[in-house]
C-alpha cells in the first residue's frame, strides 16, 4: 500500500485490446464491409460475456458479481487441463472446464448465496467478495504476465469480402449463435427451462405452481456460470488469460445488461449489438482508445433518459407499494 | 442446569438504567459509564502517535488506518444509515486525489486550499456522477459505484489524461510530520462524532426513515431523491477528503487513487467491526488495516483473505464486534426458570 | 353530508384506469368528493381499492384518467407533491421506521416542507421543537404521554398502536384529506372503539376522510357517503343504507361479512 505497485495496478494491456490479445489495434481502413463484419463479430462477443450475468438475473434476482471471475477462471482451468495434466485433449478440456464452472456456479449458490437469498445487499457483497477472492486469488497463485494462452481452435484465417478473419472469429459468431438457439429452444420446449422462464417472469405465481425457487435459482447460477466458461473458451484464445480481463468483462457484463434491462434476455442481445457497432464504429472513426468511454457515456446516457434499459420495466426499478 | 425449564434473559445493566436522562450527571460512576468509552478512544488515538515514537513505520500505517476508517465510516453511513450501498469507495479517492493534484499541481494552490477545495468540489462531482443512478433501486447504485473506479481506471489510461499511468506526481508534502499525523487524527474524529450528531438529528433520522421505507417519506411530503442526494454529498464529502490526504501523504496522484483496497477494506471493516453503529467502522478499520501490514508479504492474498471473512461474516449474519461489546456493555444476560 | 351541491367538490377523480399486463385493475372509475366528507370504498378482495388509492396518490401512474384537487389537475404527480399539497394516506402494509422509537417516527412527516410551512400539528412546529409536537400527536392519537409506548422503538409496538401511529403521521401533515386505506383491519373490537373518537375528532378538525373499508358495520357508523368497487368497476355510489341493500354490492360480497 505503500509503494506505486498496488496489487490491482494493471499493466500495459490497453493497448492490446483485451479480447484481441497481443496484436495490433485493428486498423480498420473505414471499409463498410470491415466495419459490419466486425461489427457483428464484437456484438456476439458482448452478448455471449452478458448473456450469462442477465441469465442469473432475470431468474434468481441475484446479481452475480462474481461473473467476470468465473469467466478466468474458466480459461485458467482449461489452462491447467491442456498444460498441466496433458494428457486431457483440447476439445475434452474445454468440456470439463465449462461442467466445472458451472458446479462451482451452483455450489456458490448453494452453500453461500442460499442462506442471504433475498437480501440484496448482501447477496452482492457476497457475489463481489467471492469474485474478488478467486480473481485476486489467482492473481498470488501464479497468474501474472502474458503467458497463459489457450490455442484457436482452428488456426488461420480467410477472406471474407476482402476482409481478414480468423477461423476463431467466425467460430466465435457460430457458437453465438447456436447457444442462442439452444437457450431459446431450452427455455420454451422443455420442462426445466420452461420453468426457468416461469420464475423469470413472476416468481411468486411459478412457486404456487410447484416451481421450488431455490431449485431454479441453482439451476440457473449452473448454466450462468456455464455460459461464462463457454465464452471463455471461446474469447480467450484471441489473447492471453490476464486478471484484468476478468474486472473487465464483468464491467462490459453489467454495462450490456444495465443499458437492455436489468432481467430482460432480448434487452441483453439488442444493447450488445448497440454497444458492439458503436464501439468499432468510435474505433474506426477515433481511435482504440475509446471503447471503455463508450460503456460508460452508453451507462450514462440511458440512466439518463431510460433508466430501466431498453426492455427493462419500469415497475421493477421501484418498490412494490 | 436444566435448561429445558431455563431460558436465557437480556436486561439492561443497572448502570444504564440508572444513566439516562438527567441522572447521568448524578455522580462520577454514572459519569464515567458514559464518557469512558469515548474517552479511551479518543485519548488511546491521540496517544498512539506518541507511543509508537519508537516504531516510525507504524505510525505511517496509523495515518493509512485513518484513512480507511474514514472511508468506512462514510460506507456504514451510506449502507446502514440511508440504505444505499457503495461498493466502489475508491471512487470518491480517486476523484478527491486528483482533484488535489490539479488544484496542487497544475494550478498551484497551496496544500491548505487544495485539499478543502478538493473535498467539496470532489463531493459535487460524485455526487453529480451518480445522480442518475439515485431515483433507482438500490442495486443500481451498487452496480454503478462498483462501475466508475474500474472504468475511471481505464478511460484515464486509455486517453492518457490525468497523467496516464504514471500519474500526476509533484504534490506539496505536509509541513511536518506532527501535522501530517494529527490531520487526519482529528479529522476522523471530527467526522465520526459530527456523524454521530448527525444521524440523531431531525434530518439525519429523516435519511434513516428513507432505509427503513421509503415510499412512507414519500408520502410524508419528501422528495426522497433530493435526500439520497443529500446523504451522497455526506458520504462523498468524507471520502473525497481521505483521498485529497492520500494524494499529499504521498505526493503522487495516480490510478491506484482508484484501486480495489479502497472499496473492499472499507465494507469488511464495517461488517467486521459492527455495521450501524459508525464508531464500528473505526474499529474494524483499526484491526484490519494493522493485519493488512503484517500481512504484506503475502501480497494479493490478503484481499482472498478479507473477501472470505468478510463473506463468513456476512452469511453467518454475525453482528459484528461493535454491536456485541455494545451488548455486553449496556446488557447483561442470565438464565431464569420460564 | 350530502351539500355541497353548488360547492366545487375538493377532490375530483375523473376515468381512472389501469391495466397491469393483462389484469384490469381499474375501469373508468369517477367520483367527487365534497370538503369534509367522509368517503368510504368497499368492495371485495381484489376489487381495486388500494390500486385506486395507489392511481390517486401518486404511487402508480394511472392508465388513463384525471384527478383534480381543488380544481387543479394532479395526475401522475410523483407522491411527494401530492402529500405536499396536502393529500395524506396511509399504508394497508404498515411498516413504520423500525429502527426509531415511536415519536420519533412522527419527526420524519414534521421535517416535511409542509408540516414547515403549515406550522405542524397545532401550530408547534418551530425548530428543534418538534420532539414536543411528535409527543403531543402521539398523546392527541391515544398513546399514554407519561408511560413508556411513545419512546419504545416502532418494532415493539403493538398493531393497535402502529395502526394510531399510521394515522398520527398523516396527521402530522397538517392534511386537507385523508385516504385510510383498512385502517380498521386487524384490530380488536376495543381497539376500534378507540379509533372511532380519533375519526371524530378529524371530522371536526375539516379534514376530509376517504375510507377503504371491509368492516362495514364500522365504516357505516363514520361514513356520510359509500362507494362499492368490483373487478376494478364502480358499481354503485350513495348513501351507505342504499348501498348495501343494492343487488349487485350483495352478490359481489357473498361469503365475506354481512352487515
Amino acid at each position: 500500500m505503500s509503494e506505486k505497485g498496488w496489487p490491482g495496478h494493471p499493466p500495459q494491456w490497453v493497448e492490446l485490446c483485451w479480447w484481441r490479445g497481443q496484436r495490433e489495434p485493428l486498423k480498420i481502413k473505414g471499409a463498410d464491409v470491415e466495419i459490419l463484419i466486425y461489427g457483428i463479430i464484437n456484438s456476439i462477443t458482448l452478448s455471449l460475456l452478458s448473456l450469462g450475468f442477465a441469465l442469473v438475473y432475470s431468474i434468481s434476482r441475484v446479481p452475480n458479481f462474481a461473473h467476470g471471475a468465473l469467466y478466468i477462471m474458466a480459461g485458467y482451468i482449461t489452462w491447467l487441463f491442456l498444460n498441466k495434466f496433458i494428457a486431457f485433449p483440447y476439445p475434452f478440456a474445454i468440456v470439463l472446464a465449462i461442467a466445472l464452472t458451472g458446479i462451482i456456479g451452483a455450489l456458490m449458490y448453494r452453500f453461500i448465496l442460499i442462506r442471504i437469498r433475498g437480501m440484496e445487499i448482501s447477496e452482492i457483497i457476497a457475489t463481489y467478495a467471492i469474485g474478488l477472492a478467486i480473481l485476486e486469488g489467482l492473481r498470488w497463485g501464479g497468474l501474472r504476465g502474458m503467458t497463459f494462452t489457450l490455442p484457436p481452435f482452428v488456426a488461420g484465417s480467410v477472406k471474407i469480402f476482402g476482409a481478414n478473419i480468423d477461423y476463431q472469429r467466425i467460430i466465435i459468431v457460430g457458437s453465438g449463435i447456436l447457444i442462442f438457439v439452444l437457450l431459446y429452444l431450452f427455455t420454451h420446449f422443455n420442462k426445466i427451462g420452461l420453468a426457468l422462464r416461469g420464475i423469470a417472469q413472476d416468481e411468486r405465481a411459478a412457486m404456487m405452481l410447484g416451481i421450488d425457487s431455490d431449485m431454479t435459482a441453482i439451476i440457473s447460477l449452473a448454466i450462468g456460470s456455464g455460459l461464462a466458461g463457454f465464452a471463455a473458451v471461446l474469447l480467450l484464445p484471441l489473447g492471453s488469460i490476464i486478471v484484468e480481463a476478468g474486472y473487465n468483462v464483468l464491467i462490459f457484463a453489467i454495462a450490456v445488461c444495465v443499458i437492455g434491462g436489468l432481467g430482460s434476455w432480448g434487452g441483453t442481445v439488442v444493447a450488445s449489438f448497440i454497444i458492439g457497432f458503436a464501439q468499432i464504429l468510435t474505433e474506426a472513426f477515433l481511435s482504440s482508445h475509446y471503447q471503455m468511454v463508450v460503456a460508460l457515456l452508453a451507462i450514462i446516457i440511458t440512466l439518463l433518459i431510460k433508466p430501466s434499459g431498453i426492455f427493462g420495466k419500469q415497475k421493477e426499478l421501484e418498490e412494490r407499494v | 442446569m436444566d435448561k429445558q425449564s431455563m431460558r436465557k434473559e437480556r436486561i439492561d445493566r443497572g448502570l444504564k438504567v440508572r444513566t439516562e436522562g438527567i441522572y447521568a450527571i448524578s455522580s462520577s460512576r454514572e459519569i464515567l459509564y458514559l464518557l469512558g468509552p469515548r474517552l479511551l478512544l479518543i485519548g488511546g488515538i491521540i496517544l498512539l502517535p506518541f507511543i509508537l515514537e519508537l516504531a516510525p513505520y507504524w505510525k505511517r500505517v496509523v495515518n493509512i488506518m485513518c484513512v480507511y476508517a474514514l472511508l468506512a465510516l462514510s460506507f456504514d453511513f451510506l449502507a446502514n444509515y440511508v440504505g444505499l450501498v457503495c461498493l466502489g469507495g475508491s471512487f470518491f479517492t480517486g476523484v478527491g486525489g486528483y482533484l488535489t493534484a490539479i488544484f496542487n499541481v497544475n494550478l498551484g494552490l497551496p496544500i491548505y486550499l487544495s485539499i478543502p477545495l478538493a473535498t467539496v468540489g470532489g463531493a459535487v462531482l460524485c455526487t453529480a456522477l451518480l445522480l442518475p443512478c439515485l431515483p433507482l433501486r438500490g442495486v443500481y447504485f451498487a452496480i454503478i459505484t462498483l462501475m466508475y473506479p474500474l472504468l475511471l481506471t481505464r478511460v484515464i489510461e486509455a486517453l492518457d489524461i490525468l497523467g496516464g499511468t504514471n500519474g500526476i506526481t509533484g504534490l506539496d508534502s505536509f509541513p511536518n510530520g506532527y501535522v501530517e499525523q494529527y490531520a487526519i487524527i482529528i479529522m476522523m474524529l471530527v467526522f465520526l462524532f459530527g456523524m454521530r450528531r448527525f444521524v440523531n438529528q431531525d434530518i439525519g433520522l429523516v435519511l434513516r426513515g428513507v432505509k427503513d421505507n421509503d415510499q412512507s417519506v414519500r408520502a410524508s411530503g419528501i422528495n426522497v431523491t433530493h435526500m439520497k442526494l443529500l446523504a451522497v454529498f455526506v458520504a462523498s464529502f468524507i471520502g473525497c477528503f481521505s483521498g485529497a490526504y492520500v494524494a499529499h501523504l504521498y505526493m503522487w496522484a495516480g490510478i491506484s487513487l482508484f484501486a480495489l483496497d479502497f472499496s473492499i477494506i472499507p465494507i469488511a471493516s464495517v461488517v467486521i467491526g459492527g455495521g450501524g453503529t459508525l464508531v464500528g467502522a473505526l474499529i474494524g478499520s483499526f484491526i484490519l488495516v494493522p493485519l493488512s501490514e503484517i500481512l504484506r508479504a503475502f501480497g494479493s492474498f490478503r484481499i482472498v483473505i478479507y473477501c472470505a471473512v468478510l463473506t463468513g461474516f456476512i452469511v453467518f449474519k454475525s453482528e459484528g464486534i461493535m454491536v456485541y461489546l455494545q451488548r455486553k456493555y449496556h446488557q447483561f444476560e442470565r438464565w431464569v426458570k420460564v | 353530508m350530502g351539500e355541497g351541491m353548488s360547492a366545487e367538490p375538493v377532490l375530483s377523480i375523473k376515468g381512472i384506469s389501469k391495466t397491469f399486463g393483462g389484469l384490469k385493475a381499474l375501469s373508468d372509475v369517477s367520483f367527487d368528493i365534497q370538503q369534509g366528507d367522509v368517503f368510504g370504498i368497499i368492495g371485495p378482495n381484489g376489487s381495486g381499492k388500494t390500486t385506486l388509492i395507489n392511481c390517486i396518490t401518486g404511487f402508480i401512474k394511472p392508465g388513463s384518467g384525471h384527478v383534480f384537487f381543488k380544481g387543479k389537475e394532479i395526475t401522475a404527480w410523483q407522491p411527494h407533491k401530492i402529500a405536499h399539497v396536502g393529500i395524506a394516506r396511509t399504508f394497508q402494509i404498515m411498516r413504520p421506521y423500525y429502527s426509531l422509537p415511536a415519536y420519533k417516527n412522527l419527526i420524519i412527516p414534521l421535517w416535511s416542507p409542509r408540516a414547515r410551512k403549515t406550522g405542524g400539528w397545532r401550530g408547534g412546529g418551530k425548530h428543534g421543537d418538534r420532539d414536543t409536537v411528535a409527543v403531543d400527536i402521539l398523546e392527541e392519537i391515544g398513546f399514554e404521554r407519561d408511560s413508556r409506548v411513545p419512546y419504545k422503538f416502532a418494532s415493539a409496538l403493538p398493531t393497535g398502536y402502529l395502526k394510531r401511529l399510521e394515522l398520527a403521521r398523516c396527521m402530522a401533515l397538517r392534511p386537507e384529506i385523508i385516504f385510510c386505506d383498512e385502517v380498521f383491519s386487524g384490530l380488536s373490537m376495543s381497539e376500534i372503539a378507540g379509533m372511532l373518537p380519533l375519526i371524530e375528532k378529524m371530522k371536526t378538525e375539516g379534514i376530509t376522510l376517504i375510507m377503504v373499508e371491509h368492516r362495514l358495520r364500522e365504516l357505516f357508523r363514520v361514513a356520510g357517503r359509500v362507494m362499492a368497487l368490483n373487478f376494478g368497476e364502480k358499481i354503485v355510489e350513495g348513501e351507505p343504507n342504499f348501498v348495501i341493500e343494492d343487488k349487485r354490492v350483495r352478490e359481489a360480497y357473498l361469503g365475506s361479512e354481512e352487515v
